[in-house]
């Protein structure tokens, strides 16, 4: 199967005065595995819905490999398409939902069959092919949408949000088996999501949308520790923004004055584990809590500034005396603290 | 393990569901004095002479008599003949309605109920001013030169036709309105991101989904246009004579009752009969959609 790579050209959208797509332009690859995260309201499914034609753009271009595709219709676009909630049709069954695009291309009843048959093989849902689809699971159903969307081979996959309806632990797995999936059929794929460990597991870059604009679109590693606003630092787990005067340097000299990143897990209570090449932040603890694999501790700096410290349970054997209230020092190696440019603390 | 359940709280549960049926008690009431009884005094009635005496007579005189059928294919033509203008006419209006911007699909709404809320006397009169010899619209289209003569459009079938079928739209409408609304825009976006044109999405997705309040719709236009009587007794001029205005004819000419309590019999049999066929027919109607979308 052909995959093609996806321009976006300046994309704006509004509905009324709200702002929906501010200007956002996109380079996907083809065989790119790409996510668009964002809080809701954030503009990510608005730009899927206008890559699938159900939203028309107000100005900008859209284009699938050199074909202008901004004014095409829906259903001549050639792209499929995984909804949150399934989008199943109630009135068929498995095998019928399946090979429902096939039979709109007039495929012989034998090859439409057969293919639709191999395609829900490939979604690990062999044998349920007769199945009412009312008696599936919430998984299974995700499998079966899965399975229509790439039958008829499309170019192009778009997903929005198609696991935030399963429970945990079948997200997880379903994860796999779509970014698996999409390696390979080698499919471009536009993936919205609000769940950033779900971008940070499954894509190969990472666009993180905020009020209709893009704020950075790089690898996931990048986007987690290289935010280029603030808004990307705490939108991408447990992010302390500090500012400049909050921080000393381990070996003495003079501290940068910029606005700076510190994830909470990247902070020690050893001093000896950092090293000279570091920062320490000086406060009172607030509190902590006891999360499994991790203890959480909140500091309040002397400023009176609170920074979340997130220490690994192997390594917080002191952490359980802890008492609320007493003075302690956390150290952060030079290379896990991170300017943001332009950023007020 | 089993549980011995505790007397005092099944008790409780049994008082309860006694409660909420009782509920019903008034309703029940109302419909076995009002419905229930009135139809066996009528099947009481119709095995009886004027004279009280019991007899089989009013049959073999009602059924034998080439009024009764004649009027009986009568009812058969304005009801079918409604229900399937109103399903020509209000599908494409009520799929527009479903898909049109909430704000204005009320505001056609608003229009499409404002018959519902008029009295049916003061509709069929109104409908009388309208198609007459020299009423407003022939009065149109002579005045236009559209035709030389008067449309026949009223004191005739064409004309009780007109005003069922104004009567009936609204009704027919509601139910599929809201089939068509419930609708998941998401299938229909699903169908059409696979390649599906929007001749295909309607045949496929909405059809399918709609065939229910369309069923219901049917149910409702039939139910009302078989013992439908203002309409045909004003709009047809006497000449257009269903079930209905014969059952009334027979009791304010003839003083009948006998007879007329069988006619009522027969149109309590037509709509029992076409009950059982539409429910036949959307039995067959759900298997053959999913067969039939399996392959569009």
């Amino acid at each position: 199967m052909k995959s093609l790579p996806i321009t976006i050209d300046s994309v704006s959208r509004a509905y009324g005065s709200y702002v929906a797509l501010d200007d956002v332009s996109l380079d996907i690859q083809a065989g790119e595995f790409l996510t668009l995260l964002g809080p809701s309201g954030s503009g990510k499914t608005t730009l899927l819905m206008a890559l699938a034609g159900f939203v028309r753009p107000d100005s900008g271009k859209l284009l699938l490999g050199d074909r202008d595709i901004t004014r095409l219709a829906p259903n001549k676009r050639d792209i499929g398409i995984v909804f949150q909630n399934y989008a199943l049709f109630p009135y068929m069954n498995v095998l019928a939902n399946v090979a429902y695009p096939l039979a709109l291309r007039k495929t012989p009843r034998a090859e439409a069959r057969q293919r639709a048959l191999a395609a829900l093989a490939r979604v690990k849902l062999d044998g349920l092919a007769e199945r009412n689809v009312a008696a599936l699971s919430g998984g299974q159903r995700q499998r079966v949408a899965l399975a229509r969307a790439i039958v008829f081979e499309p170019r192009v996959m778009l997903m929005d949000e198609p696991l935030s309806a399963l429970d945990k632990n079948l997200r997880e797995t379903m994860q796999y088996e779509i970014r698996r999936l999409h390696d390979d059929l080698a499919i471009t794929t536009i993936y919205v999501t609000h769940d950033q460990r779900e971008a940070l597991i499954m894509s190969d870059r990472i666009a993180v949308m905020n009020s209709g604009r893009i704020q950075q679109i790089d690898t996931p590693q990048r986007i987690y520790d290289r935010p280029s606003t603030r808004f990307v630092a705490e939108f991408m787990g447990e992010a302390n923004i500090v500012a400049p005067g909050s921080v000393r340097r381990i070996d003495g000299a003079e501290a940068s004055r910029e606005t700076l990143m510190i994830r909470a897990e990247s902070f020690h209570l050893d001093a000896k584990l950092v090293g000279e090449d570091g920062v320490a932040l000086e406060g009172i603890l607030r509190a902590k809590a006891f999360r499994g694999e991790n203890w959480l501790l909140t500091l309040a700096l002397d400023g009176g500034q609170e920074v979340l410290v997130c220490i690994p349970a192997a390594l917080a054997s002191g952490c359980a005396k802890l008492a609320a209230g007493q003075r302690m020092t956390a150290y952060a190696p030079a290379a896990k603290v991170h300017a943001i440019p332009g950023a007020m603390a | 393990m089993t549980v011995t359940p505790d007397p005092a709280l099944v008790a409780d549960a049994r008082r309860e569901r006694r409660f909420f049926l009782s509920l019903s008690l008034p309703a029940l009431f109302i419909v076995g004095l009002a419905a229930i009884l009135p139809i066996l005094w009528i099947i009481r009635q119709s095995f009886l002479t004027t004279g009280g005496e019991y007899t089989v007579g009013n049959y073999a005189k009602v059924l034998s008599s080439g009024l009764t059928w004649s009027a009986l294919v009568t009812t058969l033509e304005l009801s079918l003949g409604t229900l399937a203008i109103c399903i020509l006419l209000g599908t494409p209006l009520a799929l527009a309605l479903a898909s049109a911007r909430p704000r204005v699909a009320n505001v056609l709404m608003a229009f499409v109920m404002l018959p519902l809320w008029t009295a049916i006397l003061v509709r069929t009169y109104g409908w009388l001013v309208l198609l007459r010899r020299d009423g407003l619209i022939n009065a149109a289209l002579t005045g236009s030169g559209l035709t030389a003569e008067p449309l026949p459009l009223v004191y005739n079938f064409t004309g009780t036709l007109i005003g069922m079928v104004h009567y009936m739209l609204p009704l027919f409408l509601l139910p599929v309105y809201a089939a068509m609304r419930d609708i998941d825009p998401n299938l229909i976006r699903a169908a059409a991101s696979m390649g599906a044109t929007l001749g295909q999405v309607i045949r496929t997705v909405i059809m399918p989904l709609s065939a229910g309040g369309i069923f219901s719709g049917s149910i409702i236009v039939l139910i009302y246009s078989i013992g439908f009587f203002i309409t045909p007794a004003v709009l047809g001029g006497g000449k257009v004579n269903p079930l209905s205005t014969r059952i009334e004819r027979t009791l304010s000419t003839f003083q009948d009752w006998g007879s007329a309590s069988v006619l009522g019999i027969l149109l309590l049999v037509l709509m029992a009969l076409i009950g059982v066929m539409l429910l036949a027919a959307r039995r067959l109607l759900a298997q053959n959609t999913v067969e039939a979308s399996a392959h569009a």
